[in-house]
């Protein structure tokens, strides 16, 4: 059964039975929640959206799992799905850009760290995007800047609400200064968006810092965060060696950035669709006027 | 006085002391010493010339950061006239980080903007090393608005080594007070257009970074982080900042060959800060060209070609051969 579907029939996590915890069970069948380090039942957590019964940890999405989670069953078309990297700067570090394209090809089954196309939100049309963490670490390079362009001039040029999954490092450094100015050429996108009267959602998951943040995924109309996500312009690691001192707990989470003004709201993923669609009814272009 | 000097320039600099002493020398043979002067001139100019004419990207890294090399301050006295400067974010403080105000080129007024490091390391600490808290993006925001409204055009002066990573730089919104930089700058109808005159560091520089014609001093470097950064997450350390550089394609040469900037600005052997006028100038010949050149564009064309211009950088494929593989448990198993 399709993610979507299952999530229309039960709206409740189901917890597990606590008896079947202390089982032996083989390896890969259950995993230990990062949350509240109980072990959790693999194909229970995938029911759920992959958030801990427990204690709604939420696991990595994947940016297939994001757009299924997103839209109707059946509805999501992909756009622009073989368009691939290049390696203008020829980089080789400890490792050639060109071999860390390739693991992360094959680890995620994706081109580059982006996956946009359209599809209904219930029943609704709209152009929706999703960022993979899991492919470099979601950096955005030639390929995720164009893409997202690409997505925010269709969502423009169509008239469809635009929905984009931030899930990112930042800038991709083994693409140099033409990563960096994916950060303007989004932004850009966004401000001629923007004259459409059309509605922009940005969905912030962990983690969503650099460039993204201080471009495209910060610009939306409404930003929602999922909890806990780690959010920000410098990593922790970067402030606290400029600082030298350990940061406060809790600082650049989602509640932080709640609290500091930066976010609209925190929903939990088993609710996003919902809430997303709710706020679609809101932010139709219709006006006081009619 | 002890001259500042990096590594790479210190067997030059023994040389010019040992000349400054010379000539100091009061000797009885007047013809020895003149001719020793004239032998140790040589060595210094023949030194000079291979010192600096094969610069590294580190090296011209180093240089863009020399503590003598000319502040955006400089260049607007050197370059515009009738500068007034306006201050602050009209929400939280005046950041000293970034400055600026209005001012005239030539005859053209104009609204100039650009990161602030000090001379020295009082000033420095007033004005945080260059590096913008969000209240220095959102004054540069104001002053975009106001050139936009008043039709001036827009020059910025970019040197910061990036925007500051801190406790309250995150509290109060870096990466909005950016990103809605970004925004308003690539939609400005006016034009604009960037001088990158010392360090470009990452986001920080590209807040007020990009437009209709981007120009670099030869000894410049634009990176999409900074070669510390870059080096302590390949490396695991703060060493390698020379590596890196070298990887991160950051000078201004191959800005230009990679089509990111249109312009470089030469400087002088060893750096702006050995020609400081000179400098000016030919920063100042460059911007009244690019202002001539732009001002005879329509203002709607001029943000529809800074559109494009940014719609073009990029570097992808079409992976034909992979396009079947979008099915993701397909590929994992190849
Ligand atoms: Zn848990």
């Amino acid at each position: 059964m399709p993610i979507g579907e299952w999530f229309n029939k039960q709206k409740k996590p189901t917890p597990n039975n606590p008896s079947l915890e202390k089982r032996a069970v083989p390896d890969g069948v259950w995993e230990k929640c990062k949350g509240c380090n109980e072990p959790v039942y693999i194909k229970g957590l995938e029911k759920n959206h992959k958030v801990c019964p427990k204690c709604d940890y939420h696991f990595p999405f994947s940016a297939q799992e994001r757009v299924n989670h997103l839209t109707d069953p059946g509805t999501f078309d992909e756009l622009w799905a073989d368009l691939s990297p290049e390696d203008p700067l020829h980089f080789v570090a400890d490792k050639a850009y060109i071999d860390s394209l390739d693991i992360a090809r094959d680890k995620t089954g994706l081109n580059d760290a982006v996956v946009c196309g359209t599809g209904q939100v219930n029943g609704r049309q709209v152009a929706v995007g999703a960022m993979d963490f899991g492919f470099i670490g979601g950096s955005m390079g030639s390929v995720v800047g164009e893409k997202i362009t690409r997505l925010i001039e269709l969502a423009t040029d169509d008239r469809l609400p635009l929905i984009i999954t931030s899930s990112s490092g930042g800038a991709r450094m083994q693409e140099g200064m033409i990563s960096l100015m994916q950060m303007a050429k989004t932004s850009a996108a966004v401000a001629r968006f923007n004259k459409s009267g059309m509605p922009y959602i940005a969905i912030l998951a962990n983690p969503t810092t650099g460039g993204v943040t201080a471009s495209f995924a910060s610009l939306a109309d409404i930003i929602i965060a999922e909890p806990n996500a780690l959010i920000g312009f410098a990593g922790p690691r970067v402030i606290e060696q400029t600082i030298r001192q350990k940061l406060p707990k809790g600082f650049q989470t989602a509640e932080f950035n709640l609290s500091h003004g930066m976010i609209d709201m925190i929903v939990n993923r088993l609710e996003m669709k919902q809430i997303v669609a709710r706020l679609l009814d809101y932010l139709e272009p219709k006006g006081v006027a009619q | 006085m002890k001259r500042f000097a990096y590594d790479f320039e210190r067997p030059l600099v023994e040389l010019e002391t040992k000349l400054d002493e010379l000539k100091r020398l009061e000797s009885a043979d007047k013809q020895d010493i003149a001719f020793q002067i004239k032998y140790l001139e040589d060595q210094i100019q023949k030194l000079r010339v291979r010192t600096y004419s094969k610069l590294t990207p580190w090296q011209k890294v180093q240089l863009a950061r020399h503590p003598e090399r000319p502040r955006t301050a400089d260049y607007i006295e050197a370059i515009f006239t009738d500068f007034i400067e306006l201050h602050g974010d009209r929400i939280y403080r005046d950041d000293p980080a970034i400055i600026g105000g209005f001012a005239r080129l030539g005859d053209t007024r104009v609204m100039v903007v650009g990161h602030q490091k000090g001379r020295n390391t009082k000033e420095n600490v007033f004005r945080n090393f260059g590096m913008p808290h969000p209240e220095g993006y959102r004054k540069a925001r104001r002053l975009m608005r106001l050139a936009n409204k008043f039709k001036l055009p827009f020059i910025t002066f970019v040197d910061t080594q990036g925007a500051y990573p801190g406790i309250e730089a995150e509290e109060r919104g870096q990466a909005t007070a950016i990103a809605e930089d970004l925004l308003e700058l690539s939609a400005l109808a006016v034009p604009v257009i960037v001088a990158v005159i010392g360090e470009g560091g990452s986001g920080g520089a590209l807040a007020i970074g990009f437009g209709d014609r981007i120009i670099m001093l030869e000894n410049s470097y634009y990176s999409v982080i900074t070669p510390e950064g870059c080096a302590s997450i390949l490396w695991d350390g703060g060493d390698g900042a020379d590596r890196a550089a070298e990887v991160l394609g950051l000078t201004a040469d191959n800005l230009l060959k990679l089509g990111i900037i249109d312009i470089i600005v030469k400087e002088p052997l060893g750096g702006a800060h050995h020609g400081p006028a000179l400098v000016a100038r030919d920063l100042k010949r460059e911007l009244e060209k690019s202002l001539k050149e732009l001002g005879r564009v329509d203002l709607a064309e001029l943000v529809e070609k800074r559109y494009s211009k940014l719609r073009n950088v990029g570097f992808y494929h079409q992976e034909t051969g992979l396009a079947k593989t979008l099915n993701l448990n397909t590929l994992t198993s190849e």
